[in-house]
């Protein structure tokens, strides 16, 4: 089944999607990978300058180009998300994450930490130019200094992002 | 030949690769889509759709526009070899900005990037040398989703070719949906440790479809292909009966004690581009053989 969502789902949206699932999402997301998990746990009283609980986590480190004062999105796919296992489950707790967007299989742990909270959506890998097609502004860029291009935490708005599949539902269920 | 012409042409030798995907992948990929349904069936169909966008877009296909690696052949006689690996790095550096690249070289101990995707030893450069005057260069940038699930073993001898394809198909099982299947892999089997892995890599250069020119090894292949594609593991990792659309072998001699089997995998975006330079400092450029 086709579904489109508005971000952040609801309760009751997240309870109706299942494995196998095709969804398109819009609204916010903000990327986060490798680097930016390490940097977001690390310090306990870190300030985060957004609300991720309100926004989709997208494992990604896109390729972008500043013309002027203005950046922009050149290629933007996901990124494997097992890379992040070992940091998920705490992160998903910390900050109230309910949608991450990446690819690959992620482990039981993740899983478990999503059950009741959020979904999992694989996105096509390599799919970096389309992507950047369905990010519609890039609204700020943190960190970008510390960690550089790839592995800073960009927020974008995206309209009807997908196809994404879901690949772990809210109850626990796993495509893999 | 001046300079300044040489890296003009490799930056865009480098766009070509970035940008454009092998026809040969592409053909391979629309025959998947013809067998597949369902969730496989959209996969492929967001991978051609992606193609197309980046083709025409002139962007790269993929964020992750890999570690910038070349192979080149130099004929003995081609007057220009001194100045191929500085105008190719000089190259490396002004497509990082005009294309642009990803900034994808860090320094693995400070974790500082390097803002130019050079650095010790990198761009990797591949030498060999043969007869002749001209000079071929196929640009091969590696995405690090799939190297990352690239692997060593270090068989017994008696273990034999089915402990290479047991080898090759239980990692690809163990990969699953991370490298970006369906994948072509590399296999290179004998020399040592470091001459399997490179055997591998180099087997990556081989257009989809062309298989060893010994019959005997070319069944190893397509038998591999097959048993990959019986696993399910599918596109992305999703479910479906295209996991891999090739499986290049190559061969050097073994140690009596050794087996080394080398397995580079490659993603689904199996991005080349080769250009071949001539003695009088013309040269020409494609992406398909």
């Amino acid at each position: 089944m086709i579904k489109e969502f508005t971000l952040p789902l609801k309760k009751d949206e997240l309870n109706h999607l299942s494995v196998g699932d095709i969804v398109y999402l819009s609204g916010k997301m903000f990327t986060g990978r490798d680097e930016a998990h390490r940097l977001l746990l690390k310090d306990e009283n870190i300030s985060i300058p957004f609300n991720p609980s309100e926004m989709a986590l997208y494992h990604c480190g896109p390729l972008m180009e500043k013309k002027g004062k203005k950046w922009n999105v050149i290629s933007a796919g996901p990124t494997t998300s097992s890379r992040m296992d070992g940091f998920s489950s705490d992160f998903i707790d910390r900050f109230s994450i309910h949608a991450i967007i990446g690819k690959g299989m992620i482990g039981d742990q993740t899983r478990l930490a999503l059950k009741n909270k959020g979904i999992f959506f694989v996105f096509t890998g390599g799919a970096g130019a389309l992507a950047a097609d369905l990010i519609t502004k890039v609204d700020d860029v943190y960190w970008l200094d510390e960690l550089g291009m790839a592995e800073a935490v960009w927020l974008f708005t995206v309209e009807r992002f997908g196809p994404l599949v879901v690949a772990i539902d809210s109850k626990g269920n796993s495509i893999f | 030949m001046d300079n300044k012409k040489l890296i003009r042409g490799v930056v865009d030798l480098i766009k070509l690769a970035e940008t454009t995907l092998p026809i040969d992948v592409v053909c391979a990929l629309e025959r998947a889509y013809e067998q597949e349904r369902g969730i496989a069936k959209i996969q492929i169909e967001t991978m051609l759709k992606n193609v197309d966008i980046a083709k025409k877009t002139d962007r790269p296909l993929c964020q992750d526009t890999g570690v910038q690696t070349f192979f080149i052949e130099v004929g003995k006689d081609y007057p220009f070899i001194g100045q191929l690996k500085p105008c190719i790095v000089e190259a490396v550096k002004i497509a990082t900005k005009e294309i642009p690249l990803r900034p994808n070289t860090f320094d693995p101990f400070t974790r500082r990037n390097h803002k130019d995707n050079t650095g010790d030893y990198i761009p990797a450069i591949t030498w060999d040398f043969t007869t002749g005057d001209d000079a071929i260069i196929t640009a091969i940038p590696k995405g690090g989703g799939s190297e990352n699930m690239s692997k060593l073993v270090m068989l017994k001898p008696l273990d034999g070719m089915d402990g290479v394809k047991d080898f090759v198909i239980r990692e690809i099982k163990s990969a699953g949906g991370n490298p970006c299947p369906p994948t072509v892999i590399g296999i290179g089997v004998g020399g040592g440790a470091d001459l399997a892995m490179k055997l591998g890599k180099k087997a990556l250069l081989r257009p989809i479809g062309m298989h060893h020119q010994d019959k005997a090894i070319a069944q190893i292949e397509n038998d591999l292909i097959k048993e990959i594609n019986k696993t399910g593991i599918g596109p992305m990792g999703l479910g479906g009966k295209t996991t891999v659309l090739d499986v290049h072998i190559e061969k050097a001699p073994r140690h009596p004690a050794s087996l080394p089997v080398g397995m580079v995998v490659q993603c689904w975006a199996d991005r080349r581009a080769k250009m071949t330079l001539h003695a009088d400092g013309s040269f020409e450029m494609m992406n398909h053989d």
